[in-house]
C-alpha cells in the first residue's frame, strides 16, 4: 500500500447526498479479474449520457475543477461491499474524500487502499462545498500525521478522527494482512482452545 | 451487566487486541463468489501466501450468471472468465465450489443457509453486503471488500473494531397482507439509510419471533440499507427446526449439544444496547418505494412527500414522480421477483397464492429468479411453476440476475420495475432503469394489474 502523509491538492466538490457505489462504479464494470483500470469508468453514468456523449454538466467534466480531493455530500459510499469502488476512485487519481459521513465498508475498503477518507462536520462539509464553487482554485491541505484539513493561507480548518492503527498503517504503507500474518501462533492458539 | 446477543458472539470469537486499536476476530464462515475473489486470490499469490483454513470457504457463483441456458457455455466472455477463475482459483486451493448448474448452486444468501452451512452463534463474512442476511440465524455476519477477502484467506481473521449495539424491536399484530420485506422497508423509511451506520442491529419482537426463517432472513438481508453492518434475530425454536436435518447442520447428539449452546445465545434481559427503536406492528402497511435509495419509502396508500433537499429532488427527476403525487395506478411494464432479499420459496408461493387463476398484464414482462437450484426444484415440484406458467410469468434459472443486471436481465432505459429487491439505486437494474422496491405480494398483484394498486383495498 502507498504511504499517505501530507496532501496539498484543490480539490472536486460533489454536492450530491448519498452516493452509492453503485454510481462510483456501476455493476456491469466489476466483470475484471485485476484491480487495475477502474478509473476509466469511475461515476460512469454521471460522467457520461446513455448515447456515450460527455456529460459536460457533472462536475468532473468541469474544467475548472481539478485535483486530488474528492469533496462528496453525507453518507458518501453507502451500498454495495464492492471494493471496486475505492479502487476506481484511486485509479482516477484522487488521494481523500472528503464528506460529513461515510458508509462503514466503504470507509474500511478505502483505508485498506491507501485513499484517506477524512469525515468532517456538516457545517464545515458545507462550508467548503461553497468555498471550492466560488473559487475553484481553493488549495486544501490534508495532514494525516496532524488529523486537520485546512484551506491554504486561510483559518478555516478542521480536525478529524482516524483509528490510531489504521493511522500509523497508512503514514507506513503497512496493511492488515502483514499483522494478522504475524499473529499466525495466537490465532493457532485461539483454535486449540474454541469457547464455543 | 447482561450481555447482548451481539456481545456474546463476538466477545466469544476475539482472538486477541491491539492496545488502542481493533480486535483480531475470529471468522468461522468464509462464502466467496465470483465477483469480488479473483483480486484476493491474486493478492494472496503475488505475495506467496496460502490459504490458511480452504476447508472454512465455500464459494458458488452467482452474481454474474445468465438465468436462461446455464447447461450451455456463457456467451459473455468477460462473465465467462469470471467463472473459469472462480473454478480454478477454487481447485488450486482445495476450496468448495457449487458451481452454475450443480445441484446447490445458487445466491450465496440462499444457499448457504439452505444447506445448513450458516448456524447460529458463528462469524461468517462474505465479499457481499448483503451477508448481513445470516443474521437471521443468530450469526455475526457481515459484507466485506476484496481486501479483507484476502485477509480471512490468509488467515481465517480480520482485523476490526467492535460496533456498537442497536436494538429494532416491533410488537403488535401485522395487518393482513403486511409480509416481512414491508417491515424492513418501514422501518429503513422511518429511520433512513445511515441511521445503522457503525452499529450491528439486532431485531426483537413478537413480530421477528413470528416469523418463519425466511422471513427473517428478508429482515435482516436489508439491514446494510439503512447503514448497518448486520442485524441479528435470537435464534429459537423456529431456527433449530429449520436447520435439523439440513446437510451440514450438526447430526443427532452433536446437533442437540448445538441447540443447548444455541439456547444461550439469545439477549439477557439486563443488557444495554448503545440505541433502541421500537414500532407497533400495527402502524406498517404494504410499502413501496418512490426514490433511488432504499430508506425513501411509502405506504402505497401514502403521497410522496415534499422536500426542497436538492439530492431529495435529484431522486425524484431519476425517477419521473412529483412530490405529492401517488403512485396508484401508474403503469409498470416489468415486475422482477428475485434476489436474495426475496427468492426464497416462501415468497414464491406468496406470488402463486396471489397469481392463481390470474393472468399477467399484457404490457407486462415478469421474471420470477429462483435463488437456488433447490428452490427452483421446489417450485416445479409443489407445482407452483404450472401457475407461474399458466399466468405468463417467466420462470428463469437460479442467481443474482435483475436486482443488479450484471448478466443480461437489464431492465430498458427509463422503464419502472417493481421488484422485490434490496436496492433502488439509479441504475441499479440497468442504465437508465427506474426501481420501486417492494414486496412479492405487491410485486405479483402489479405484474397481473399492469400498474400499482392499493394492495390492502384489494384483500379486504
Amino acid at each position: 500500500m502507498e504511504k499517505f502523509t501530507t496532501l496539498k491538492s484543490r480539490a472536486i466538490p460533489l454536492n450530491i447526498e448519498n452516493v452509492d457505489t453503485d454510481q462510483i462504479i456501476p455493476a456491469r464494470f466489476l466483470k475484471a479479474t485485476d484491480r487495475k483500470g477502474f478509473g476509466h469508468n469511475v461515476f460512469r453514468d454521471w460522467r457520461y449520457k446513455k448515447d456515450g456523449s460527455v456529460n459536460s454538466e457533472f462536475v468532473l467534466n468541469d474544467a475548472k475543477y481539478s485535483g486530488q480531493i474528492l469533496v462528496a455530500g453525507d453518507n458518501f459510499g453507502c451500498g454495495s461491499s464492492r471494493e471496486h469502488a475505492a479502487w476506481a476512485i484511486t485509479d482516477f487519481g484522487f488521494k481523500v474524500v472528503v464528506s460529513s459521513f461515510f458508509a462503514d465498508i466503504f470507509k474500511g475498503n478505502a483505508l485498506n487502499n491507501g485513499l484517506l477518507p477524512v469525515q468532517v462536520s456538516k457545517g464545515f462539509l458545507s462550508d467548503l462545498l461553497k468555498l471550492i464553487a466560488s473559487n475553484p482554485q481553493t488549495e486544501l491541505e490534508v495532514s494525516l500525521e496532524n488529523q486537520t484539513i485546512s484551506v491554504k493561507d486561510s483559518e478555516f480548518t478542521e480536525d478529524f478522527e482516524i483509528d490510531a492503527y489504521k493511522k500509523t498503517c497508512m503514514i507506513n504503507g503497512y496493511d492488515d494482512i502483514d499483522y494478522l500474518i504475524n499473529s499466525k501462533k495466537l490465532i493457532e492458539a485461539f483454535e486449540a482452545h474454541k469457547t464455543y | 451487566m447482561g450481555k447482548t446477543l451481539f456481545d456474546k458472539v463476538w466477545d466469544s470469537h476475539v482472538v486477541s487486541a491491539i492496545e488502542n486499536g481493533p480486535q483480531i476476530l475470529y471468522i468461522d464462515k468464509h462464502l466467496i463468489h465470483e465477483v469480488t475473489s479473483p483480486q484476493a486470490f491474486n493478492e494472496l499469490e503475488e505475495r506467496g501466501i496460502p490459504v490458511f483454513r480452504p476447508e472454512q470457504i465455500v464459494a458458488t457463483a452467482d452474481h454474474n450468471t445468465p438465468t436462461l441456458n446455464q447447461d450451455q457455455p456463457i456467451k459473455d466472455e468477460l462473465s465467462r472468465n469470471q467463472l473459469e477463475q472462480l473454478s480454478e482459483n477454487c481447485k488450486k486451493n482445495n476450496i468448495i465450489l457449487y458451481e452454475l448448474g450443480h445441484k446447490y448452486n445458487g445466491i450465496v444468501h440462499v444457499m448457504a443457509p439452505e444447506l445448513g452451512i450458516t448456524q447460529p452463534g458463528m462469524t461468517m463474512v462474505c465479499g457481499d453486503s448483503h451477508t448481513s442476511t445470516h443474521g437471521a440465524f443468530g450469526t455475526i455476519a457481515f459484507g466485506i471488500g476484496t481486501s479483507q477477502v484476502a485477509q480471512v484467506f490468509a488467515s481465517q481473521c480480520l482485523l476490526l473494531t467492535k460496533p456498537k449495539s442497536l436494538r429494532v424491536s416491533v410488537n403488535g399484530k401485522l395487518k393482513n397482507g403486511v409480509l416481512p420485506k414491508d417491515v424492513i422497508l418501514y422501518i429503513i423509511s422511518k429511520l433512513g439509510t445511515n441511521s445503522g451506520t457503525g452499529y450491528f442491529c439486532e431485531y426483537a419482537g413478537n413480530v421477528f419471533e413470528d416469523m418463519s426463517m425466511e422471513g427473517r432472513m428478508t429482515v435482516c438481508n436489508m439491514s446494510i440499507e439503512m447503514g448497518a453492518r448486520g442485524g441479528m434475530i435470537a435464534p429459537d425454536e423456529t431456527t433449530f427446526a429449520y436447520l435439523e436435518g439440513r446437510k451440514f447442520a450438526p447430526k443427532d447428539k452433536d446437533f442437540e449439544k448445538k441447540v443447548a449452546y444455541w439456547k444461550t445465545l439469545p439477549t439477557d434481559i439486563d443488557a444495554n444496547f448503545d440505541k433502541e427503536y421500537s414500532f407497533d406492528a400495527a402502524d406498517i402497511e404494504p410499502m413501496i418505494t418512490y426514490g433511488t435509495n432504499p430508506g425513501m419509502g411509502i405506504k402505497i396508500s401514502e403521497t410522496i412527500p415534499v422536500d426542497e433537499n436538492p439530492s431529495f429532488k435529484k431522486s425524484l427527476a431519476y425517477m419521473n414522480f412529483e412530490a405529492g403525487e401517488s403512485l396508484i395506478n401508474k403503469p409498470i411494464n416489468f415486475v422482477f421477483i428475485g434476489s436474495c432479499t426475496n427468492s426464497r420459496i416462501e415468497d414464491f408461493r406468496i406470488a402463486a397464492d396471489y397469481i392463481k387463476g390470474k393472468k399477467k398484464a399484457d404490457n407486462v414482462t415478469a421474471w420470477l429468479v429462483p435463488g437456488s437450484k433447490q428452490v427452483e426444484a421446489q417450485i416445479i415440484e409443489e407445482g407452483l411453476k404450472a401457475v407461474f406458467d399458466d399466468a405468463g410469468f417467466e420462470l428463469r434459472q437460479p442467481g443474482c440476475s435483475a436486482c443488479l443486471a450484471m448478466n443480461d436481465d437489464k431492465i430498458p432505459q427509463g422503464e419502472y420495475c417493481v421488484s422485490t429487491s434490496n436496492r433502488n439505486f439509479e441504475g441499479r437494474q440497468g442504465q437508465g432503469s427506474r426501481t420501486i422496491l417492494a414486496s412479492p405480494l405487491v410485486a405479483a398483484a402489479t405484474a397481473v394489474e399492469g400498474k400499482i394498486i392499493d394492495i390492502m383495498k384489494h384483500l379486504n
